[in-house]
């Protein structure tokens, strides 16, 4: 299968230029978009949202079938236990988050006071130690559940990350996000837009790789291969132990960054997580 | 003295069976470290004739010595393909110590044999 492999061209044709030069998120998300479309013709846009089996028959499949009796249900139920459990000052998540657990599409989002883009995971956890509570770890267990419910209850909600224009490190922080997944990493040398953009539709061994179009939707995700739920942080870090790099830890602003830079490129898909995967 | 010729060929014999062996060896190497998925992992990416479930990434891996004339230039591609292809995905073998220089050398020689 011969691929164009004109996306990551085009974007990285952007980044090279002078710091002062127009960076456009919107032609950007437009170039992005284009190219899954047309590389990948057949598939409805929507159905992008379904990660690598918008794109594997045979994977679809099975995937199809394990969603019957989907193995995250259990972690939703625990995340609403968690949800519902005030905190030991009587307060609670939904002190935090006034209008209830259907946050997804809220989030990342930059956070003009804080001077960062703030995830719903960091949001979670601000939430907590401002309650006298302990922070959760970032990748696994009580915050991957939180997440799944708050998930759930967001299905059908769509990705709209949006960039303010009144202050300028929100640019910088998408383009970090951006330069990150251009970037050659790790001994293997490769950059996440190698494996999911130039190369995606191709068979690494037996696996497809997948489309960088939806990565952001199912989250959090029942890995067949984890045997339980994990973040979207924790596959970052997985990913770049795979070529061989050293992983940033879950929520660094590196990976934030690349979160903020990543879902944008999705805006427009359904956020559906939840998500079983292999 | 003389040393007969009888000897002279054995000897001579000798050396050119240790030689096929040592190649035998070193094929069978490279062989093995481009199977090996922690090692040259050539089948992540590329069909190899007796290599299950290769990737389709990169074209397969045969007919070499006709498309690789020149053995240096197919070492080369292996150690640092960026060189030629700025815009690559294969890894830099020898350029980021994936393999050693040796283990080029085995996977090369098994290389050429498709």
């Amino acid at each position: 299968m011969k691929m164009t492999h004109i996306l990551p061209l085009l974007l990285l044709a952007g980044s090279t230029l002078p710091a002062h030069a127009a960076t456009d998120p919107q032609a950007d998300i437009d170039k992005f978009q284009h190219y899954y479309l047309k590389t990948f013709s057949s598939v409805e846009r929507s159905d992008f949202a379904n990660g690598a089996y918008a794109i594997d028959p045979v994977g679809r499949e099975n995937w199809e079938a394990i969603e019957e009796f989907p193995p995250y249900e259990p972690f939703i139920d625990e995340g609403r236990t968690m949800w519902e459990t005030p905190f030991a000052n009587g307060k609670s998540y939904a002190d935090c988050f006034p209008d209830g657990p259907a946050q997804r599409q809220n989030y990342p989002h930059w956070d003009k006071e804080q001077g960062q883009v703030v995830t719903l995971a960091l949001a979670i956890n601000q939430c907590r130690e401002a309650n006298g509570e302990k922070p959760l770890k970032y990748k696994k267990g009580a915050i991957a559940s939180l997440l799944a419910y708050m998930a759930y209850e967001s299905r059908g909600q769509v990705t709209n990350v949006t960039l303010p224009e009144d202050d300028p490190r929100a640019l910088a922080a998408y383009q970090a996000g951006k330069d990150f997944w251009l970037a050659r990493r790790g001994q293997l040398n490769f950059s996440c837009a190698h494996c999911h953009a130039g190369y995606t539709g191709t068979q690494l061994r037996t696996e497809t790789l997948s489309p960088a179009f939806g990565h952001t939707t199912g989250w959090p995700v029942y890995r067949a291969k984890w045997g339980e739920l994990g973040t979207l942080h924790r596959r970052f870090g997985g990913c770049n132990k795979q070529v061989r790099a050293k992983a940033f830890p879950a929520q660094s602003e590196e990976y934030r960054n690349l979160e903020y830079f990543l879902t944008m490129m999705s805006n427009g898909l359904e956020f559906n997580g939840p998500s079983a995967r292999k | 003295m003389r040393m007969s010729y009888r000897a002279a060929g054995a000897a001579l014999l000798a050396l050119m069976l240790g030689t096929v062996q040592a190649a035998d060896e070193s094929v069978a190497a490279g062989k093995e470290l481009a199977f090996s998925r922690a090692k040259g992992n050539c089948l992540a990416c590329h069909y190899i004739d007796g290599g299950a479930s290769p990737g389709n990434i990169a074209p397969p891996l045969m007919a070499m010595s006709v498309r690789f004339p020149e053995r240096a230039k197919l070492r080369a591609q292996i150690w640092d393909a960026t060189v030629t292809n700025p815009n690559t995905i294969m890894p830099p073998f020898g350029k980021h110590r994936i393999l050693t220089e040796r283990e080029i050398d085995q996977i090369v020689d098994f290389i050429m044999t498709l």
